[in-house]
């Protein structure tokens, strides 16, 4: 019997694995083959996917990318000498790529199948969750601080102090709050990790309810990951059957639920969240106070995204120490880089901070998918600022990422080529801002419409006095826009486009770099 | 009027299976428009009155999701991913080729109801962009001629009315 894994996660389906799994069933059937196709989740290296692996007893075998056409040629391999494959990649936990990162949160990537509570238990599911339901509450709040883990949707908040004020806040009624409206593009951890390991998640998620004193979870995620959904609602009705959401002995029931958006990037800030979760406009409250405080219902409320409540398990499980080991300086743990857009190996790279852009980009990423000079890279999304080579040196950590004036965020990097003009992208900044803010404060609201007439007056113009004096404005409109702003929408859409022109002045038929200051 | 498509007994089943539902417009809103294809106007006084708020809540909130639809959808929906990562792979051009292919803007219906175009802005598919969703499905690695074979497949469909 031959066991063959096809990843089911939508991307790897997005280019054919499903065909890919369809065709060789048939074709196995036809040959009177006996072979097993399971569906896993994707181990992240997507430029192979779909990745075909075929167990054996020195591990995995690889081979991709595969398409339905390869079948016939695999299953002649697979029979005679798998290595002789043209497709063959060999050990895939040997890939380079892989062999070198440090899986903390996505361990089980590729490995198993997304919704078997077996396989999550076989590799080291629910021991945080066994060792929490022991311990007080407050003494999972002190390793979560003592781990040393920030917020990994973007503000990099220490999770170990949100978590004591919402423990310490007395309520009847707590909740906790899974941020997985993961609308960045260029990010897609929340996304594989939902869809290929939606236990860890809920792991996370019960042991914050534990340790905060909340007995009712919500996970919002965007309309856009339909499969993240399925595959949500399906594991947290298995967890429950199995008894998870009901922990022996901890005397508290943790019920949890999945609330689909409606396509509202805003509604990723935490505040417009939680309006969307209580049936209202995503519309961004004013803080304080503190969703810790007065939340969900206007009740303490725990807001983590999906990879810091991940993170949880394993901190649990193996300890704070053994957590905090990874990284540098402030930045502790580990984080999954995502390498996106136009980069020759894109995919998952899960990495200890400290790293550099450079090695992310080069060694892992392999440089321009089209093999045209790297022109610049995006950090942690759409409000992230665009980087250019020179400052690749940098390593990835939050305090070195804000000395540049760009943020790490969620971790997501958007490698452009010398093609991409940073103009058109800037004037896109302020035109998703404009269609996406919601409109409560003024900076965010005004400020993005005249943000991109500003730019579009500056590109048509040939007067380069004129441009300057645009420059200049636009500069000053970037300023409102990043302190006056009530929410990072309008705050950090100043950063790609401040980012875009002082980097980028050509692209905006400014004369130079000094010129343009 | 499409109004009258509007099946009451499905509404009264997701409003009483949301009756305790703390917040619930939202999944209210997403099963009527599962069941339905859209969120039409007749159902939202009745929205309204089951949970206690104003005409104008409702339709507040339908109006600012980019989700909810008013009017019935055209047979497929086309997503063309525009965000950072697709258009450093060539989005925009394909942006441009489906109108020039349908004649439509980037909000665009065909005439026969056939297809509709929509910008999504991110699928998660970044790591082999360009990708668009087409009716649920997500394509990535996309070129022009795979774009181009997906909408003549949309166009060509014969569909008994």
């Amino acid at each position: 019997m031959l066991t063959l894994s096809i990843p089911c996660d939508s991307v790897a389906r997005a280019v054919g694995a499903d065909q890919l799994a369809q065709a060789l069933t048939d074709e196995a059937a036809r040959r009177q083959l006996p072979v097993q196709v399971q569906r896993t989740s994707s181990r992240g290296l997507y430029w192979l996917e779909p990745l075909l692996e075929l167990d054996t007893a020195e591990g995995r075998l690889g081979f991709g990318p595969a398409s339905a056409e390869d079948v016939p040629s695999l299953l002649d391999a697979l029979a005679a000498d798998p290595s002789q494959h043209p497709l063959a990649l060999g050990p895939v936990e040997q890939i380079p790529y892989l062999k070198t990162q440090q899986r903390l949160l996505f361990a089980r990537a590729g490995i198993t199948r997304p919704l078997s509570l077996d396989d999550y238990r076989t590799h080291g599911g629910f021991e945080g969750l066994a060792k929490a339901a022991l311990m007080d509450g407050a003494d999972v709040v002190a390793a979560v601080l003592e781990s040393g883990l920030r917020g990994r949707g973007g503000a990099a908040f220490p999770a170990g102090i949100k978590w004591r004020t919402v423990r310490d806040a007395p309520a009847a009624q707590k909740y906790v709050v899974c941020n997985a409206d993961e609308g960045d593009s260029g990010t897609f951890a929340d996304r594989m990790l939902m869809e290929g390991d939606p236990f860890l998640l809920i792991e996370g998620m019960i042991i914050a309810g534990l340790a905060v004193g909340a007995s009712k979870g919500y996970i919002y995620v965007r309309s856009e990951y339909p499969d993240a959904v399925r595959a949500l609602n399906e594991a947290v009705l298995l967890a429950r059957e199995a008894g998870y959401l009901d922990v022996t002995g901890s005397g508290v029931a943790f019920d949890l639920e999945v609330r689909v958006g409606a396509g509202a990037y805003i509604c990723g800030e935490e505040t417009a969240l939680l309006e969307s979760l209580e049936g209202k406009r995503g519309i961004v409250r004013a803080k304080p106070p503190l969703p810790a405080l007065q939340g969900l219902f206007g009740q303490p409320t725990l807001v983590h995204n999906v990879l810091t409540l991940a993170s949880v398990p394993i901190i649990l499980a193996k300890g704070a120490a053994f957590y905090r080991d990874f990284g540098m300086g402030r930045s502790l743990g580990t984080l999954p880089f995502q390498l996106a857009g136009n980069i020759r190996y894109g995919g998952l790279v899960e990495r200890g901070f400290g790293l550099t852009l450079r090695e992310l980009v080069e060694d892992y990423g392999g440089g321009t998918a089209s093999g045209r000079p790297l022109k610049a890279a995006q950090i942690g999304g759409p409000l992230g600022a665009w980087v250019p080579p020179s400052q690749f040196d940098t390593p990835l950590d939050y305090e070195a990422f804000a000395a540049l004036g760009a943020m790490i965020g969620h971790g997501g990097v958007v490698v452009a080529d010398d093609t991409l003009d940073m103009a058109g992208m800037a004037r896109f900044a302020m035109q998703f801002c404009a269609e996406e803010s919601c409109g409560k404060c003024t900076p965010c609201r005004i400020g993005s419409t005249r943000g991109v007439e500003v730019i579009e007056r500056l590109i048509a113009s040939t007067d380069p006095a004129y441009r300057e004096d645009q420059a200049n404005l636009l500069r000053d409109l970037c300023d409102t826009l990043q302190y006056g702003s009530l929410c990072a929408m309008g705050g950090m859409t100043a950063y790609p486009v401040a980012s875009a022109l002082k980097h980028f002045p050509a692209d905006f038929g400014l004369a130079s770099p000094e010129a343009a200051r | 009027m499409p109004d009258e498509t509007l099946d009451l007994p499905v509404l009264q089943r997701v409003l009483e299976h949301h009756r305790n539902t703390p917040g619930a417009l939202l999944p209210i809103l997403h099963a009527i428009q599962a069941g339905t294809g859209y969120v039409p106007d007749a159902a939202v006084p009745e929205i309204a009155h089951a949970l206690n708020l104003s005409q104008a809540e409702v339709r507040g909130v339908i109006s600012f999701y980019h989700d909810f639809r008013s009017t019935p959808p055209a047979r497929h929906t086309l997503r063309l991913c525009r965000a950072e990562s697709c258009q450093s792979r060539g989005a925009e051009a394909l942006a441009a080729q489906l109108r020039e292919q349908l004649g439509l803007d980037d909000h665009g219906t065909s005439a026969d109801g056939a297809l509709s175009l929509r910008p999504v802005y991110c699928l998660g598919a970044c790591a082999c962009s360009p990708a668009l969703e087409l009716d649920g499905q997500v394509h990535a690695r996309l070129t022009p001629e795979r774009l181009r074979a997906l909408v003549e497949g949309c166009l060509q469909e014969v569909k008994p009315c």
